[in-house]
């Protein structure tokens, strides 16, 4: 295909008022705990201390896969029957656990006591524990707090748990200066493509929540914009405001229709000319549908079924959709957001089967009877389902490899298109 | 509170599941928050099982904890019982609903469902994984057998031939899959008949079979030890002590199963080749290799009958992390003149392979990346363990065929004998040094150079101000006493030329050499009289 091949003639869009399917029962997904597994790879000087039960230690080891293994900046406070009988004291223990790990590791900066669902049911009070332990150890060590129990998130939820934690301790922007705030863990690769475009479309200054170091976090003020980078920061956006930020509102920026969307919101705001944002964009967008159009003929006509997982599901189906010309049979998203998802859903075809929420069983059913081409699902479904001769694409890797921007569009369609190809290469 | 990266085992609960994944018709309702079903994925990916596990999780959140949390439980048994359709159902709580206090056991029964219902009391915060395994398979076993128990004082009937059972087998088990089959080869030479294998592929209705068998072959204590002895109160029946792992444990399950059966010992050892490859003279180099052995109790101390008899090893420190199995590893590592270590804290672990610079250990997943760090060979030998140590080829540690795998697994990390040599002859050899990897491990394993650092000038912080993976990283972190020991340049030069798989432990007893004699500089002559003083 020929690099200025535009994009096809798409559907009637739209799902902005669409009905979704609210389902309750078993729900296949990670809690909130997981995100510790990036965002700690992601802030270099923070330490996150889970506050809870074996069961919390086994999914980080088993999420983390051998990652625990290289200096690991995260550890579970295992509370054990001493602590529940009241022979020992909650906070005293973990006082105890945590001096004892400040001194062995006298590199933390930032130390994070995340809640779970054992340390939120015998209501342990972790937000005056990090107060109370903040106080013992500055200013050498600031200690935050939020809850990544699955009582109470989701998978990706955890980071906005994360981040909103952090935003009160973002320091003041003096004055009205206008500066862009781009909220959401990104890989670094991701973080320096966009600061290449948002300079060439003369939008700046440019931060990022989370920062490198949570020592050198983004100051905010009344002069900040906040975009999104990633759809499930609802906690962080409102605490975000609260600040006095204002938000940007645009599509997330996947593919290249996503990523043109995002840039010329913020670029808009900055009074850039359409002509400069046109020729700002043009290279790198250009670069992005070739490589999308040799991927687009193995992905054309081929419908995808979506399990929920981490609310990346709607703007990834936008993009599989509108550039690659997938069938949507069902997309599920454990959490709907319809305030940050208004411009994706309108971008959405007709008629898009949504659902919130999940019965796993139920869920399973239907997905057998759509018999999709491809099912998007976590781990614990992806094999039985490869053996029932379904294809599949198991959705961790979305959260847990580049996939925003124009460079990576075609990466994002290659981890769709994969599965496929290995399906019918294989001939035993 | 206890603080932990690493957990050598999960909590109770997937002790469980591990005995219903490993079943069939059973199923498992477990009350759980949302997120606990990352479980599932162990079985299917770590084991690559094409079936989920037969689980069904409440997974209630923050809006069901008033008080519909009860019935959320009863609605998930309902509907799993419709579905499934199960010959037996397991009911319990995990950690969190452990604490919410609901009855499982209470609720299932209100039920009235026309199964057997089990319910399981795993207390989440005092026990683990392996201790789940074992008290969910005793409580099925004593749920679908307990009423065939015969009255007291009724005599065994035999049959023609003696019958066994295999009991411990479980999903997620170390090589579980490929002891079976080596074992029933066992049994099959003595003329033994197999009635009922269990957990593993098994039925509620085949367990209820378990009285038919003569006897009991325990291959996992840690798991059919508990269910064993009651099937021994039960029914009369006596259980095998000796796990065959190894060419002597081996012979020696052999000859106990025959006691019990009543037949003589015989075993088929055409495939066995251990012996002649352990005799053979590149073997040699083996003799004394210094080897840490650690993991599940089973698995430990038999790797160390193994290594110490059968390979010619020294063992230098034997522990496990089954607390329940304490007196076991302290016999054994009696018999081997070492201090047991028992522990689930893997720093300490770490410590121990640090001080003790073994030429080779033996553990889990987490001792293959301590050694990995303290660039020492490692094979497993043990769970916990990775997808790769579940094995598309067959691949026991029991039996004969085991015996094998055991050889090929534990060598290959090491030097081959030749090579080994060839390292001391040409150790400045411009392609074939230090940092020339072994030449079967191939190009892409780290090089050996910039292993060692530079001796400290200065004393490091007490190992209590370190941080917990640094404490094991620099090997000439060794400060005794208050003498701080520095290395002269020759004497560092003459160190980088002993072999790297001895160096570390060189370093090691040239310092304490000095401290003791209170030299502040190691010098050549330091170096060469330490070597002449710890000559073994």
């Amino acid at each position: 295909m020929s690099a200025a091949a535009a994009l096809p003639a798409v559907p009637v869009s739209g799902c902005g008022d669409a009905p979704v399917l609210r389902e309750r029962g078993q729900r296949e997904v990670f809690c909130g705990l997981t995100g510790i597994v990036w965002l700690h790879r992601k802030i270099q000087d923070a330490f996150f201390l889970v506050v809870g039960s074996r069961t919390c230690a086994h999914l980080l080891q088993s999420a983390a896969g051998v990652m625990i293994f290289a200096e690991p900046r995260f550890a579970t406070a295992i509370i054990d029957e001493r602590d529940l009988a009241g022979l020992a004291d909650c906070n005293d223990e973990l006082d105890r656990v945590v001096t004892r790990l400040i001194e062995r590791r006298p590199d933390i900066k930032l130390l994070f006591l995340v809640g779970s669902c054992p340390s939120e049911v015998i209501k342990l009070d972790l937000s005056r524990a990090a107060q109370r332990l903040s106080r013992r150890f500055s200013p050498g060590v600031r200690v935050l707090n939020y809850s990544g129990s699955g009582i109470e998130t989701t998978f990706t939820q955890g980071e906005d748990a994360c981040l909103a934690a952090l935003v009160p301790e973002m320091p003041a922007e003096p004055g009205t200066a206008r500066s862009l705030l781009v909220v959401g863990a990104l890989a670094e690769v991701v973080e320096d493509q966009f600061l290449r475009l948002f300079a060439a479309l003369g939008v700046g200054p440019v931060r990022f929540l989370p920062s490198r170091r949570a020592s050198e976090l983004p100051p905010i003020g009344p002069g900040t914009r906040y975009i999104l980078a990633q759809p499930f920061l609802n906690d962080t956006a409102r605490a975000l405001e609260a600040r006095c930020a204002t938000r940007i509102a645009a599509p997330f920026p996947l593919g290249v229709e996503g990523t043109t969307a995002w840039l010329t919101a913020a670029a808009q705001v900055w009074g850039t000319p359409a002509a400069r944002i046109a020729e700002a964009i043009a290279p790198a967008a250009t670069r992005a549908r070739a490589a999308l159009g040799r991927i687009r003929e193995r992905l054309d006509g081929k419908s995808i079924f979506f399990f929920p997982d981490s609310q990346l599901e709607i703007p990834i189906a936008r993009f599989l959709s509108r550039e690659l010309g997938m069938k949507l049979a069902e997309v599920g998203t454990p959490y709907l957001q319809k305030h940050h998802l208004a411009e994706e859903l309108a971008m959405l075809p007709a008629g898009t089967m949504l659902s919130e929420g999940q019965d796993v069983e139920r869920q399973l059913d239907r997905c057998r009877a759509a018999k999709p081409d491809i099912a998007v699902c976590g781990l614990g479904l992806a094999n039985p389902l490869e053996a029932e001769g379904m294809t599949t694409k198991w959705s961790i890797e979305l959260v847990f490899t580049p996939i925003q921007g124009f460079d990576q569009a075609a990466d994002l369609a290659e981890l769709f298109a994969r599965p496929l190809v290995r399906r019918a290469k294989l001939m035993v | 509170m206890q603080l932990a990266v690493w957990t050598y085992e999960g909590p109770p609960h997937i002790g469980a599941m591990r005995i219903a994944t490993a079943m069939e018709g059973v199923h498992y309702v477990l009350h759980a928050p949302q997120g606990d079903t990352y479980a599932d994925l162990l079985f299917t990916m770590i084991e690559r099982r094409s079936k989920r596990p037969p689980v069904t999780y409440t997974t209630f959140q923050a809006q069901d904890l008033g008080g519909d949390t009860a019935n959320l439980f009863r609605q998930a048994v309902l509907d799993a019982y419709e579905r499934f359709r199960p010959q037996a159902l397991l009911v319990g709580s995990s950690c969190t609903a452990e604490l919410i206090q609901d009855d499982p056991g209470g609720l299932a029964k209100t039920l009235g469902l026309p199964i057997p219902v089990v319910p399981l009391e795993l207390p989440a915060y005092q026990r683990k994984e392996n201790w789940g395994a074992s008290e969910t398979f005793y409580q099925l076993v004593r749920a679908c057998a307990g009423p065939h128990v015969p009255a007291p004082g009724t005599r065994r009937a035999r049959g023609s031939a003696p019958r066994c059972n295999i009991l411990g087998p479980t999903a997620l088990g170390f090589r579980h899959r490929d002891d079976v089959p080596e074992v029933e080869r066992l049994l099959e030479t003595l003329g033994i008949e197999v009635n009922v294998i269990a957990p593993m592929g098994a039925t509620p209705a085949d367990l209820a079979r378990l009285g038919d068998a003569d006897f009991n072959v325990v291959l996992y204590p840690e798991v059919a030890g508990q269910a064993a002895s009651w099937l021994k109160r039960s029914f009369g029946q006596n259980f095998t002590t000796i796990v065959p792992i190894g060419v002597g444990a081996t012979k020696d399950f052999v000859a106990e199963v025959a006691q019990l059966a009543g037949v003589p010992a015989a075993t088929a050892n055409g495939t066995l080749r251990l012996p002649w490859y352990s005799r053979s003279v590149d073997s040699t180099y083996l003799t004394n290799k210094r080897v840490f052995i650690f993991g599940d109790a089973t698995h430990a101390i038999a790797a160390a009958r193994v290594a110490s008899q059968e390979l010619g090893f020294q063992v230098v420190g034997l522990g496990s992390y089954s607390r329940e199995f304490g007196r076991e590893i302290r016999a054994a590592a009696a018999t081997h003149g070492v201090e047991p270590l028992i522990t689930d804290d893997y720093l300490e672990v770490e410590q121990q392979i640090a001080t003790l610079q073994p030429e080779l250990v033996l553990g889990t997943q987490m001792e293959r990346h301590v050694a990995k760090r303290l660039g020492i060979p490692c094979a497993v030998i043990s769970a916990p363990v990775h997808v790769q140590d579940f094995p598309a080829r067959h691949s026991p540690q029991m039996g004969i065929e085991g015996a094998n795998v055991l050889f090929d697994t534990w060598v290959h990390p090491l030097m081959m004998g030749l090579e080994e040599h060839l390292l001391g002859m040409f150790r400045e050899d411009f392609e074939f040094n230090d940092g020339a990897q072994p030449s079967h491990l191939g190009h892409g394993a780290p090089s050996q150079l910039g292993k060692e650092a530079a001796p400290a000038a200065q004393p490091l912080p007490a190992p209590a101000a370190v941080t917990p993976h640094a404490a094991a990283g620099d090997p000439s972190a060794a400060v005794i006493g208050t003498l701080v020991v520095a290395w002269g340049a020759d004497a560092e030069k003459e160190l980088k030329k002993i072999p790297f798989f001895v160096r570390g432990k060189a370093r090691r007893n040239t310092e304490r050499f000095a401290q003791e004699r209170g030299i502040g500089t190691i010098t050549l002559e330091t170096l060469y009289d330490a070597k002449a003083h710890y000559s073994r």
